[in-house]
């Protein structure tokens, strides 16, 4: 390849072209590809690809009002961008809002909702912001007094999940997107393989989930590599605060691993979830709706009320691990706890899709 | 029987007991701790520590074996003859539900020197021993059943890496002993150098396969090139043998790597057919005794029996296949049941019509087998159309393969999976030539599930080869 850009054009000192058009220097390698191109391209390449996925998919219609699920992290910040840019240079006639999750947690979300509004501000994109004490009565530190730091995860991962939703609801938007990425999906893919979920391997890579509900996800992202969002935020003059993503446990490192051996292997894996044959007589779990919220479940009452309805009766354990009641034996609790915590790597159980 | 054993490892038993599970329920909870000290028994009766938990009489390995290094939980709970007699209760379980080997069957034994392998030649020897015992006490009886033969098969790969030739020979040596020493009945020792599977001569064999190996520049590429060119010529001498099955020594922890592998590399569609206990897409059907054992296990077992294995010519592993084998060993230290977790997923993708042992004339024994069968399998799917498969993975095709028209070879790129166009056939056109020219015959013309489309492709290949002035299959 250097070989056959040298025979082209004259090759010029300290330097080396982008591969794609062939005029300014090359800034990056481009990590899904390994081309090296320069930062102009690279912007096109990866605008174009995104509005390629999302009419290829046809996750939009005309007329639609869309939420931007909104963390202040580096994947909704983009992604807010992006959406944002492709809307107005391709006309998708959307209205776009931007939905963010104060889990009240004190501390941890002030940068990040900082960040989001900034993010109102720079692209016009109104900002809802939701909180767990609106939503449910309780914040995280009022939860986090009184069942102890044990556990809290449980409430705020099951009450995050539902908490877009429910935000949702109240912008009454058509559809909900999601900053998951590549990395994030070919992740589920392999967490799911290793923890014997084959419902939701059978699901997991559905760019469109909940179309049948009443506000359907999607995930403009689920080709984009991470590493490529990351290219993007530190090549520009965007804003640079992000909330803390403590990335830990073995499936992400490994895909980390994978990347640097073989760059397409996240795509592969991908392929792999879409392709995998699952028969449908396989027993899935049906969805329903809460008799109480009124919100999907496959329970006669979803995971938040169940632990809501504990916090409100002073009684917090209830709902959460159903073998505490059978099996008292600390060491076997602890074991489990931190067998679960290592696989999982986004903090709060973002991956849970 | 093995199976009401609590600890029972089985994956069909545990398909069974979870069906009606939400599979997020089924994620196991470690039982044991990691080292002898921290086992005990949980369940049933209390027991005095270092008692066989089963027979509750002798003391448990861990007890009457301290010596033996990195053993399991299993060390900590059952004596040695209980866990022998567990492990293989899983075997013959496995043989007999899925009809694995008939007693007219002529059985090949696949044989690297490692323990699976060493395990599964030990019980096959075992089960022909049991059923020569019963031949010979009835044989005067009016129409008793025959007994089936058993050869073994050493893949000789020193051609692609090449061992000191003393190491070898004395390799060899060791594996000859080890066969001859599983007698009576007799079995044959066939040491089968992967550049057979050419049909020429030998000095233009190994050169010929050591170009076809070199013009492979990914190194996962190379080491899949040399699996399926390792099941090519096992094929190849079970067939020109006369014998009608193989049997793999492959065990629950090598069958939940191959399960990412496949994952990672893209390979989800036809992921199922590589695991299930039966694969009949062969000319030989190919069979996996020890599919629900893990190699903790049988790596214990050969300890305790003092199976003699010979461990020097293995080739570790790199690239995304060594990746995998570290991130599975990993987890394993995690949590001791995940390989089982992995296999069991897996095995509820939907198999292929052919991962059922093909229909025998002997209508007894067929009949025995099909009882047990419905009992324990899950049904493939036998409304699905004929397969077309990779020509050089032998992997089931997905319908949808694109490839671009306009290419010389395109008709070579819509023969092969998306994972081997990419880590072993070359980028273009020329070394694509030079490639084909290199492929064994049996790679493109090897009988198999075929349509018109696929026909034609044999055809088309086959001109590519003919300039080679290749003799053809002898």
């Amino acid at each position: 390849m250097a070989s056959e850009v040298a025979e082209e054009t004259p090759k010029p000192r300290g330097g080396r072209f982008c591969t794609l058009c062939n005029a300014r220097r090359a800034a990056l390698k481009r990590p899904k590809t390994l081309e090296q191109i320069c930062k102009e391209c690279f912007y096109e390449v990866f605008e174009d690809e995104i509005h390629r996925v999302i009419v290829d998919n046809n996750l939009f219609r005309r007329g639609e009002r869309v939420a931007i699920g909104a963390s202040g992290g580096k994947d909704s910040t983009v992604l807010a961008y992006v959406l944002s840019e492709l809307n107005r240079r391709h006309d998708y006639g959307l209205d776009l809002f931007l939905l963010s999750v104060d889990e009240g947690i004190t501390g941890y979300r002030d940068d990040s909702l900082e960040t989001v509004k900034r993010n109102e501000i720079q692209y016009g994109l109104p900002l809802k912001v939701v909180s767990y004490k609106q939503l449910y009565g309780w914040t995280m530190d009022e939860i986090v007094k009184l069942i102890g730091l044990k556990n809290n995860c449980t409430f705020c991962g099951v009450f995050r999940r539902q908490a877009l939703d429910r935000g949702a609801t109240l912008l009454k938007v058509d559809k909900l997107v999601t900053g998951h990425n590549a990395d994030d999906i070919a992740e589920t893919v392999l967490l799911n393989i290793l923890r014997g979920d084959i419902a939701r391997l059978s699901r997991c890579t559905f760019i469109t989930t909940g179309e049948d509900g009443p506000i359907p996800r999607c995930k403009p992202f689920k080709y984009t590599y991470e590493k490529e969002i990351r290219n993007l935020t530190s090549a520009s003059s965007w804003w640079r605060i992000y909330s803390p993503n403590a990335y830990r446990g073995f499936a992400r490192e490994f895909i980390k691993d994978l990347e640097r051996l073989r760059p397409r292997a996240i795509l592969d894996i991908i392929k792999s979830g879409e392709d995998f044959r699952i028969s449908t007589t396989t027993k899935m779990p049906e969805q329903g709706n809460c008799e109480r919220c009124g919100y999907i479940s496959s329970q006669k009452w979803c995971k938040a009320c169940v632990l809501l309805e504990g916090l409100n009766r002073g009684l917090p354990k209830m709902g959460i691990g159903r073998s505490r009641g059978i099996d008292n034996e600390r060491n076997k609790d602890v074991k489990e706890t931190n067998g679960t915590k290592s696989l999982e790597s986004k903090q709060c159980g973002s991956l849970d899709f | 029987m093995a199976c009401n054993s609590g600890t029972c490892q089985s994956g069909s038993c545990r398909d069974e007991f979870s069906a009606g599970e939400d599979g997020r329920k089924q994620r196991p909870v470690p039982e044991i701790g990691n080292g002898s000290d921290h086992a005990s028994p949980r369940r049933g009766e209390s027991i005095a520590e270092g008692v066989c938990i089963k027979c509750k009489v002798n003391g448990t390995i861990a007890t009457t074996h301290p010596a033996i290094t990195g053993s399991g939980g299993d060390a900590g709970r059952f004596c040695a003859d209980c866990f022998r007699s567990n492990l293989f209760g899983k075997f013959r379980f496995a043989v007999t539900s899925n009809a694995m080997i008939s007693p007219t069957d002529n059985v090949l034994v696949a044989f690297s020197g490692g323990s699976s392998s060493r395990v599964a030649l030990q019980f096959v020897h075992e089960m022909q021993q049991k059923a020569q015992k019963n031949f010979d006490a009835t044989k005067s009886t009016e129409r008793v059943l025959p007994v089936f033969r058993v050869g073994v098969a050493y893949i000789d790969e020193t051609t692609v890496y090449p061992v000191p030739s003393n190491d070898f020979d004395r390799a060899v040596n060791e594996m000859e002993l080890i066969v001859s020493s599983l007698a009576p009945p007799e079995k044959q020792f066939f040491v089968v150098p992967t550049e057979s599977i050419y049909s020429t001569d030998f000095t233009a064999e190994r050169d010929r396969l050591t170009k076809l190996v070199d013009a492979v520049s990914d190194v996962t590429g190379k080491q899949d090139l040399m699996k399926h060119l390792r099941m090519s010529c096992l094929q190849k001498a079970a067939y020109e043998n006369g014998y009608t099955k193989i049997v793999m020594g492959t065990c629950t922890s090598q069958i939940a790597c191959h399960v990412l592998e496949a994952t990672v590399k893209g390979q989800g569609f036809s992921l199922a057919a590589d695991i299930q206990y039966v694969d009949a897409r062969w000319k030989i059907p190919v069979v996996l005794p020890l599919r629900d054992c893990p190699s903790e296990e049988l790596n214990m077992l050969c300890s305790l029996d003092s199976l003699k294995t010979v461990e020097s010519l293995e080739q570790p592993r790199s690239g995304i296949n060594g990746l995998i084998s570290s991130f599975v060993k990993l987890l394993q230290v995690e949590n001791p049941s995940r390989e089982s977790t992995i296999v069991r997923t897996a095995g509820k993708l939907t198999p292929f019509s052919f991962n059922t042992a093909p229909e025998v004339g002997d209508v007894t024994t067929h009949l025995a087998s099909k009882r047990r069968q419905k009992k324990y399998n899950l049904k493939p799917d036998e409304s699905l159309p004929t397969e077309s498969f990779c020509l050089i993975c032998n992997s089931p095709l997905k319908k949808t393969n694109d490839f671009h028209h306009g290419e010389t070879h395109a008709e070579i790129y819509s023969g092969t999976c998306s994972s081997c166009q990419f880590q072993i056939l070359p980028k273009d056109n020329s070394s694509m030539e030079y490639f084909c020219s290199l492929l064994p015959q049996s790679m493109t013309t090897l009988p198999k599930y075929t349509n018109d489309n696929q026909k034609l492709l044999r055809e088309q290949i086959q001109d590519c080869l003919l300039s080679e002035s290749d003799d053809g299959t002898s």
